[in-house]
């Protein structure tokens, strides 16, 4: 099963400015979490936080099992554990599709190791591709390939790492939308058989409520709601619509 | 639509204006600095010219054709050319890969990075031929002196080069593999590593081209090779030699030009 995750008071700055102020919430176990709210609103800066990326002024971080992310070695325990995916992919362009997959598998392996990867590791990351819908796209260098299948080789880069916690920013933003409840279905079905717990930030508002369990709104770097999408009620998701200028 | 905006417009129009204005003098300044180089030069006085074409005819005259006959005692002298140049650049490289990565901004402390700075500014601005003249006088005659004069200049040029390749790497691969519990090493060798490496390999391909045509003119100070064996052809009015030994210079550098070449392009995917 997955951590759960509880945030309180998270106060993080960029450039002088505040960015999340006193951001506080619960994660639950094993669900799936959206993160919603306008652009600039400061939820990239929240994953990058939850996964110690960006260091926050103030408030704390608290998983369990493993308690509050206070010291180095709780947060490498902390991040062996977790998927991370950049709505920039974060792929390097020389290497193929596999190879920037399998640096998902890095921290496994010792730093001066000169050893060609596993046959076993490139398995894994082959049916991570197949995952993804990209097993022959494998052998391509990631900077020939398009937006959308970088970003789902980046998706794969996570995944095969077998997260207990995925953290992904925007995973579907550069994705046909036809691939989308494809992916959308791959992370439910981890969630469901291996107890991931997945933390997405996304735009596509409709696509969050379909597929969150539960879902966080942020407005002017604070939680504006936290909790199930069937309470998602009109009032709030008027105002989340109007700030989307969706219909 | 909105009201045409007169005085933005105005603007842009002084901008360009005065772009054109700077531009035009900064080329006429670059003119001018040139004119002066060339007229500070001699390039500009006519009789330094009356007889140059008579003598270069007379020359390339005696030159032909080359003579190959003695062509069983150059591969010495090829091979201490070829050594000087390999065993130089991969030395160098080896000193450069250190002092460069302290040189980056933002990988070593400032204090050591002013120093590892200057001490690369030192090796690269001391010629070849300096260096040779130093370790021929160290270390005697021979290709020994022409590698460590080499390596010098070479580890100057490499790791300055290398600093600023580093200084390029793109962090967003680093931070995904963070995010993932990787340590610092580990980012450097699975994040930084395949990023720089292209790009050093191809510094380095550069270097050994150089090397081999520099290995040449180390010769003339006594570093042996086929520098060395040239200028004796030449001071002995053997020019037909010469030319021999210069088409086979052009042969080695054209062989290295070309390996280095298909080296890059699988490096770098440029095929």
């Amino acid at each position: 099963m997955g951590p759960a995750i509880r945030v309180e008071g998270l106060f993080v700055q960029r450039g002088g400015q505040a960015v999340l102020n006193g951001v506080s919430f619960s994660i639950p176990a094993g669900k799936i979490i959206a993160v919603i709210g306008p652009s600039g609103v400061g939820k990239t800066t929240l994953l990058q936080t939850l996964s110690g990326l960006v260091k926050p002024c103030g408030g704390s971080i608290s998983v369990n099992p493993g308690g509050e992310l206070k010291t180095g070695s709780a947060l490498r325990a902390f991040r062996r554990q977790t998927g991370m995916v950049f709505q920039e992919h974060a792929l390097i362009g020389r290497l193929t599709a596999i190879d920037n997959v399998l640096l998902g598998l890095a921290d496994r392996r010792h730093p001066l190791s000169l050893l060609p990867w596993l046959r076993d590791e490139r398995y894994r990351a082959a049916l991570a591709l197949n995952e993804m819908g990209l097993l022959h796209r494998a052998t391509v260098r990631a900077d020939r390939l398009s937006g959308g299948e970088r970003q789902r080789v980046g998706i794969a880069r996570a995944l095969v790492r077998e997260p207990a916690l995925l953290l992904a920013d925007e995973p579907f933003a550069s994705v046909d939308p036809a691939l989308v409840a494809q992916l959308s279905q791959s992370i439910r079905r981890r969630v469901k058989t291996d107890g991931m717990t997945a933390v997405l930030v996304m735009h596509q508002l409709e696509t969050a409520l379909s597929l969150a369990d539960h879902l966080i709104a942020l407005a002017d770097g604070q939680v504006a709601f936290a909790g199930s999408p069937d309470a998602f009620d009109d009032h709030t998701r008027a105002w989340v619509f109007r700030r989307f200028g969706g219909p | 639509m909105s009201a045409f905006p007169a005085s933005e417009m105005a603007v842009v129009f002084a901008h360009a204006r005065r772009r054109g204005f700077q531009q035009a003098l900064g080329l006429s300044l670059a003119m001018f600095v040139a004119a002066l180089a060339f007229g500070y030069a001699g390039a500009l006085e006519a009789n330094r010219y009356v007889d140059a074409w008579a003598t270069l005819a007379t020359l390339l005259g005696d030159a032909f054709p080359p003579d190959f006959g003695r062509w069983r005692s150059w591969a010495g002298p090829i091979l201490d050319t070829l050594a000087m140049s390999v065993v130089g650049t991969l030395l160098g490289s080896l000193i450069a890969l250190p002092l460069g990565a302290l040189a980056a901004c933002g990988v070593g402390p400032r204090w050591m990075r002013g120093a590892v700075l200057m001490l690369l500014n030192t090796l690269r601005s001391i010629p070849g031929l300096v260096w040779g003249i130093l370790f021929v006088a160290a270390v005697g005659f021979g290709p020994l002196p022409g590698i460590f004069a080499l390596a010098c200049h070479s580890a100057g040029v490499i790791g300055k080069l290398f600093a600023e390749i580093l200084e390029h790497v793109d962090p967003a691969p680093g931070a995904a593999l963070s995010s993932h519990g990787v340590s610092a090493l580990g980012i450097l060798r699975f994040s930084v590593w395949p990023q720089v490496m292209p790009r050093l390999v191809d510094a380095v391909l550069y270097r050994w081209d150089h090397n081999l045509r520099a290995a040449m003119t180390l010769g003339l100070v006594g570093a042996g090779g086929l520098g060395l064996a040239i200028a004796t052809a030449f001071h002995l009015f053997e020019y037909r030699e010469a030319l021999a030994l210069i088409i086979v210079l052009f042969g080695l550098v054209t062989g290295v030009n070309f390996a280095g070449s298909r080296i890059r392009a699988r490096l770098l995917g440029t095929r």
